[in-house]
C-alpha cells in the first residue's frame, strides 16, 4: 500500500459524505466535518478495512496529507 | 379555548402515486395506483408503496445520510407546503412557528438495520453507528424540519398509530388557537416500508395483503381483501389562524370545521365500531354540523377482512339519521396504507373536490362484500357530486385511538 493508494481510500470514504476533496487543505475546513463526521471516516475505516483509529488519533485524520501519512503504515501492517 | 377560525394555506406531499397535490389528485381521479413489488429483508418481495421524490431537491447529501427516511420525506413535504403557501420564513418570526407532525412509529427502521449492520461483524457492537440515538428519538423526523427550516418554535412529533396524520392537524389547529404559534407546519409521516418488523408482524397477524398484481392488493370492501399493503408517506399542511391568512392575502384550501380523538379501551389491535361512531359524533358536534352536513366520507378501511366491516358498521350507524347518502370513499386502495401520513395524505387527496365537485373513487372493488355494501360507495370511477361543503376524514389506529377530523369549505 502506497501513500497515494492509501489517499484514494480515505477520499473513497469521504466521496460519501462529499463529491469533492482537494489534497492539502485541512479536511475539517474545507468539507465543514464536524465530529460526528470524523466518526464517520473512523467507523468507515473500521468497516471497510480494519483499520482501528484511536480517539487521541483523530487529528492525524486532519487532512489528506496527514490521513496518508498516519494510514498508510497501519495498511500495510495489515497487508 | 378560543373558537379562533383555523384555515390551511399549503401543503406539500409525497404518495406513492405522486409527489404533489395535483399529480396526487389526477392519480386518483385516474385510478392509478401507486403500489408496487418491493424486496422486504428476509420475507422476499411483497406489495409496498414507495414514494419517488427527490430527497436532495431540500437536502445536502450529508444531512440525507445522518438522518433518516422519515426525516427526509418530512423535509420535503414542510418545505414544499410552505412554498405551497407563499409564506417568506425569512421573514418570519422563527421562534413562533411550530412543528407538529403525527407518526405511527419511529424508529424500527434504524434499530434494524443496525442490528443487521453488526450482524454483518458478528454481533461486535463496536461497529454500532453513532448516529442510532439521534436518529431514533421519538421527535426526529420534527427535529429534521427545525433544523432544515431553522424554525426556532415548537417542533415534536405525535404519536398515534395510524390515527396520527389527523392528530398532526389537530393538534396544531389546538395550538394555534391557545396562541403558541403564528404558523403551525402539521401532517403526518411514515418511513414504514424500509422495516421488514411491520411486514412480519402484519403478516403473522394474518392481515398482510398479498395479490399477484401489486396494483390489486389493497382492496377495502371488496370481497377478496386480505390485508395491509403498507406504504410510506407524508402530507404536511401549513395552518394559520384565519385572520392571519386573509392579512397576507393566502389562497385558503380549507378551514377546521371540527374533531375528535378517542380511545376504544377494548383492545390492542381490534377495532371497536360503536367507538368510532361515537368518535365521528363527537367531531360532528365539535364542529356544531349534523351528518346531513356532510358530503364526503374518507374511510380509513385498510382491506382487512374484519377492519372494513366494523368501519362500515360505524360509518352506518353514524350516519343512519342522513336523508341522502354522503358520498364515501377510500384513497388506500390507490396508496396502501401510509400509517403516520395517511390521515394527512387522504384528507388532500379529497380537498381539490371543494372545487371541482368530482369524489375520487375506491377502486380494486371486483366483488364488493355484502356487509361493506352501505349506502354512497364511490366505487371504481370518481362520481361528480352537486355539492361539497364539508369532508370527514377517520383515521384509527392500534391500541384503539381513533381520529375525525372535519374540514369545511372556507366561506368569508
Amino acid at each position: 500500500m502506497t501513500k497515494e493508494e492509501c489517499r484514494k481510500l480515505v477520499i473513497d470514504i469521504i466521496s460519501d459524505i462529499v463529491t469533492t476533496v482537494k489534497p492539502d487543505v485541512r479536511l475539517r475546513d474545507q468539507l465543514q466535518l464536524d465530529s460526528m463526521d470524523f466518526l464517520d471516516i473512523v467507523m468507515e475505516l473500521r468497516k471497510r478495512h480494519g483499520i482501528e483509529v484511536p480517539e487521541a488519533d483523530y487529528m492525524q485524520l486532519a487532512s489528506l496529507d496527514s490521513c496518508a501519512e498516519y494510514l498508510t503504515p497501519k495498511f500495510q501492517a495489515k497487508a | 379555548m378560543k373558537h379562533t377560525r383555523i384555515v390551511i394555506t399549503g401543503i406539500g406531499l409525497t404518495a406513492p402515486n405522486g409527489n404533489n397535490l395535483a399529480e396526487f389528485r389526477q392519480n386518483l381521479l385516474n385510478g392509478v395506483s401507486g403500489i408496487g413489488m418491493t424486496e422486504v429483508r428476509y420475507m422476499g418481495q411483497w406489495p409496498a408503496g414507495l414514494c419517488k421524490f427527490d430527497p436532495l431537491k431540500h437536502q445536502k447529501k450529508k444531512d440525507v445520510r445522518i438522518g433518516t427516511r422519515a426525516g427526509s420525506i418530512s423535509i420535503y413535504c414542510a418545505r414544499e407546503a410552505v412554498a405551497d403557501s407563499g409564506i417568506a420564513l425569512e421573514a418570519r418570526d422563527k421562534s413562533r412557528i411550530g412543528v407538529y407532525l403525527g407518526i405511527t412509529e419511529h424508529g424500527n427502521v434504524e434499530t434494524e438495520n443496525e442490528v443487521y449492520n453488526i450482524s454483518q461483524f458478528k454481533y461486535d457492537t463496536k461497529f454500532w453507528t453513532h448516529h442510532h440515538n439521534p436518529r431514533t428519538v421519538a421527535n426526529s423526523p420534527a427535529g429534521e424540519v427545525s433544523l432544515n427550516l431553522g424554525t426556532t418554535g415548537p417542533a415534536y412529533t405525535i404519536g398515534a398509530a395510524c390515527a396520527a396524520g389527523n392528530m398532526g392537524l389537530i393538534h396544531a389547529a389546538q395550538m394555534l388557537r391557545l396562541d403558541e404559534v403564528d404558523l403551525a407546519i402539521a401532517g403526518g409521516v411514515s418511513e414504514s416500508p424500509q422495516t421488514f418488523g411491520i411486514f412480519a408482524g402484519f403478516k403473522s397477524q394474518n392481515a398482510l395483503a398479498s395479490h399477484a398484481d401489486p396494483t390489486k392488493a389493497s382492496r377495502p370492501f371488496d370481497k377478496a381483501r386480505n390485508g395491509i399493503v403498507i406504504s410510506e408517506g407524508g402530507c404536511i399542511y401549513t395552518l394559520e389562524r384565519l385572520d392571519d391568512a386573509l392579512a397576507r392575502g393566502a389562497k385558503i384550501y380549507g378551514e377546521i370545521a371540527g374533531y375528535c380523538v378517542n380511545s376504544d379501551a377494548t383492545d390492542y389491535v381490534l377495532p371497536n365500531p360503536e367507538r368510532q361512531a361515537q368518535c365521528v359524533e363527537k367531531a360532528l358536534i365539535n364542529a356544531r354540523m349534523t351528518v346531513d352536513d356532510i358530503d364526503i366520507v374518507n374511510t380509513h378501511a385498510t382491506s382487512t377482512p374484519q377492519g372494513d366491516i366494523q368501519e362500515c358498521h360505524a360509518i352506518a350507524a353514524a350516519f343512519s339519521k342522513r336523508k341522502e347518502p354522503a358520498a364515501i370513499n377510500n384513497t388506500k386502495s390507490f396508496i396502501g396504507h401510509c400509517m403516520g401520513a395517511a390521515g394527512a395524505l387522504e384528507l388532500a387527496g379529497n380537498l381539490p373536490s371543494f372545487d371541482d365537485l368530482v369524489v375520487h373513487p375506491t377502486i380494486n372493488v371486483d366483488e364488493l362484500d355484502p356487509q361493506c355494501d352501505i349506502p354512497g360507495l364511490v366505487i371504481n370511477q370518481p362520481r361528480s357530486v352537486k355539492r361539497v361543503d364539508a369532508i370527514l376524514n377517520n383515521s384509527f389506529g392500534m391500541l384503539g385511538i381513533n381520529s375525525t377530523l372535519i374540514i369545511k369549505r372556507y366561506r368569508t
